[in-house]
């Protein structure tokens, strides 16, 4: 068993306050590697070389912990580093290919302006001697966490030919204090739980945070006025609005591809939950699902064309898909066990992640949506719940419980690497991942 | 000796909480309800220990009176728990619903609200669903005893809002659970 600990200090500014006047969240999140992957790919990051009087940011440990928290790289010990090259010509290959290491990652910080830095980084494959990249990005001392994970990112697509997912955010769902003077607060970090910012407090619970398509908007259900109501936030201004609340529930916000409608789950007077559209420019809904059973927790293909959601109406939670051009019943999509529920689509979609029940303990599955492989459960703990694909779909993240505490906690797609992220603080509950930055 | 002390200083305090909200404002008033882990009279570890209490019917005062006496009513005739997974109302709480809803019909402006909840165990949004289930089953077993539909709100907590916090059945058989709360 592979297990370390590292510290992250996450550094405190509050980005956006709510409503109500948000203290900043104090989150730092120890991350554990519980379950490693023996084909870890070995790589040798060196440390950067940095000016005098420089910042003392760490730019080649971020990478470091980045590349090593996916499981798929493992990073050499400083103190096995035989030298410390800041440039390609720097480089004794023969002596860093005794180390067994198949790449080396160098660079150097220059200080062209007292707050503007450059960084310069080469990866070389240690066998052909190859530049695999060689770039400078330029950042002031603010973003040179940002541009640690950005170069993480190019690391990793560079190596691995799937896309970096470390300069991505993450919401989730905060509880502090205790039963029954509780503080709720939504809260929006970086992938690696670093830099968290609340955008919403309450002493009511918030839930179910979603993220629109181009990562701009969080809608969320909030309970501050002791009935549930559905916020869309938009996170660079704090600006928010009330998009539905009607009389009972309204819950489990999901955005359309488009970014224009939400699918919600709402209830007649007798409390029967169905699916709605809710469209956001004119209010109107088109109601998606008839039936006497609780439908709920919808989530849209890619084109905007079907929804995938649970439904009991067989008896106990299961996953259904429903297209909204041709009418018709939903297809059962899960048949194993008496408890699967919470679909959510891998962004290739080829497969689901859900939650199921398994001799009475909750745990992360996948479901294959495209070779009938029927489901794989990839998590072991009691209270697994809440999972979120990364936008690169090689990790979901997910909610469980830890030493009575909850906690977020990663498992790569094929189930062989698992991380918890261990809050200092606080319940820390339903993670989503956001998608990726910039590409809008 | 002991135990039976500590528990009549808990209640006593949960009474102090309960009274308090009933002064405060309506958005305060579900408080009062997650008080009830301080009685251990009537969970559904021992469902027989049911005591009935008389709630004020038919007299006359305000309703914000009414409803202050209501919710300061011995606080275990206000809550009614649940099996895992299930939204019927087990026959031990007949009197409890009998008694709510005599109060109701002889009082038609009085109005009460049903908060449905869940323990932590499945998903957040399913586990809404069951908490409106058991809301509205209490409300069912209201009317069908003569409460106006007027009177009755209902909202689910889900597992959002425990009563017990606590990753074990003693704490999940407190949050399996409708808080009754009356308006004032």
């Amino acid at each position: 068993m592979n297990k370390r600990l590292l510290l992250l200090a996450a550094p405190l500014w509050i980005l956006v306050a709510g409503i109500v006047g948000a203290p900043p969240a104090r989150s730092e999140f120890l991350v554990q590697i519980t379950r490693g992957q023996d084909t870890a790919i070995p790589i040798a990051i060196v440390p950067f070389a940095v000016p005098p009087g420089a910042s003392t940011f760490d730019v080649a440990g971020l990478i470091a912990h980045d590349l090593d928290g996916s499981g798929r790289f493992k990073s050499m010990d400083r103190k096995d580093m035989i030298g410390e090259p800041h440039a390609g010509a720097e480089i004794a290959f023969d002596d860093w290919r005794r180390l067994n290491s198949d790449y080396i990652l160098v660079g150097r910080l220059a200080r062209p302006a007292p707050n503007a830095y450059d960084i310069v980084y080469e990866l070389y494959n240690v066998l052909t001697r190859q530049r695999l990249l060689g770039y400078q990005v330029h950042t002031d001392s603010a973003g040179l966490r940002l541009a640690s994970h950005q170069i993480a990112d190019m690391v990793y697509q560079s190596i691995t030919g799937i896309r970096g997912a470390f300069a991505t955010h993450i919401a989730y769902v905060s509880v502090l204090g205790h039963v029954p003077h509780r503080t709720y607060q939504l809260v929006v970090a970086d992938a690696d739980g670093a830099n968290p910012h609340v955008v919403m407090q309450s002493s009511q619970p918030l839930m179910s945070p979603a993220w629109s398509p181009h990562g701009r908007r969080i809608a969320y259900v909030s309970f501050e006025d002791h009935l549930p109501s559905i916020y869309v936030q938009v996170l660079k201004t704090g600006a928010r609005r009330r998009v539905s609340a009607t009389a009972g529930v309204n819950q489990a916000p999901a955005w359309s591809p488009d970014g224009r409608r939400l699918a919600v789950t709402l209830s007649d007077r007798s409390g029967n939950l169905d699916i709605y559209i809710l469209d956001l420019a004119t209010g109107g809904l088109t109601r998606v699902t008839h039936d006497p059973g609780i439908d709920t927790e919808a989530q849209w293909s890619k084109d905007g064309r079907s929804l995938y959601f649970t439904s009991d109406r067989d008896g106990g939670p299961q996953i259904f898909e429903k297209s909204l051009d041709a009418g018709g019943r939903p297809r059962r999509l899960t048949f194993e066990g008496s408890y699967n529920a919470r679909p959510r689509l891998s962004p290739d979609e080829s497969r689901l992640a859900l939650v199921t029940r398994e001799h009475g303990d909750y745990r992360i599955a996948t479901l294959d949506l495209k070779h009938d492989g029927g489901m794989q459960v990839l998590t072991k703990g009691r209270f697994d719940v809440s999972p979120s694909f990364a936008p690169n779909g090689a990790e979901i993240i997910y909610a469980t419980r830890s030493a009575g505490r909850g906690v977020l906690a990663l498992v790569s797609t094929d189930g062989r690497v698992q991380q918890t992220l261990m809050s200092t603080v606080g319940e820390v509950q339903e993670p989503a991942w956001g998608p990726f930055q910039g590409n809008d | 000796m002991n135990r039976s002390m500590t528990k009549v200083i808990l209640l006593a305090g949960a009474m102090m909480l309960a009274a308090c909200h009933g002064k405060s404002a309506v958005k305060e008033q579900p408080t009062a309800g997650a008080a009830v882990p301080a009685n251990e009279t009537s969970g559904p570890a021992n469902g027989s220990g049911t005591t009935m209490n008389p709630l004020p019917g038919g007299a006359a005062g305000s309703v914000s009176a009414l409803a202050e006496a209501a919710n300061n009513a011995p606080i275990d005739t206000r809550t009614i728990y649940f099996d895992f997974d299930k939204s019927d109302i087990k026959p031990q709480y007949d009197d409890v619903i009998a008694a709510h809803a005599k109060t109701l019909s002889a009082n038609p402006t009085l109005k009460i609200k049903l908060e449905g909840n869940t323990d932590e165990r499945g998903t957040r949004e399913y586990n809404i669903g069951l908490g409106e289930r058991r809301a509205q089953a209490v409300r069912r077993a209201l009317m069908l005893q003569g409460v106006a539909d007027s009177q009755i709100t209902t909202v689910s907590y889900g597992s959002e809002r425990p009563a017990v916090e606590g990753d074990t059945e003693a704490a999940w058989s407190k949050n399996r659970r409708v808080d009754m709360v009356y308006l004032p």
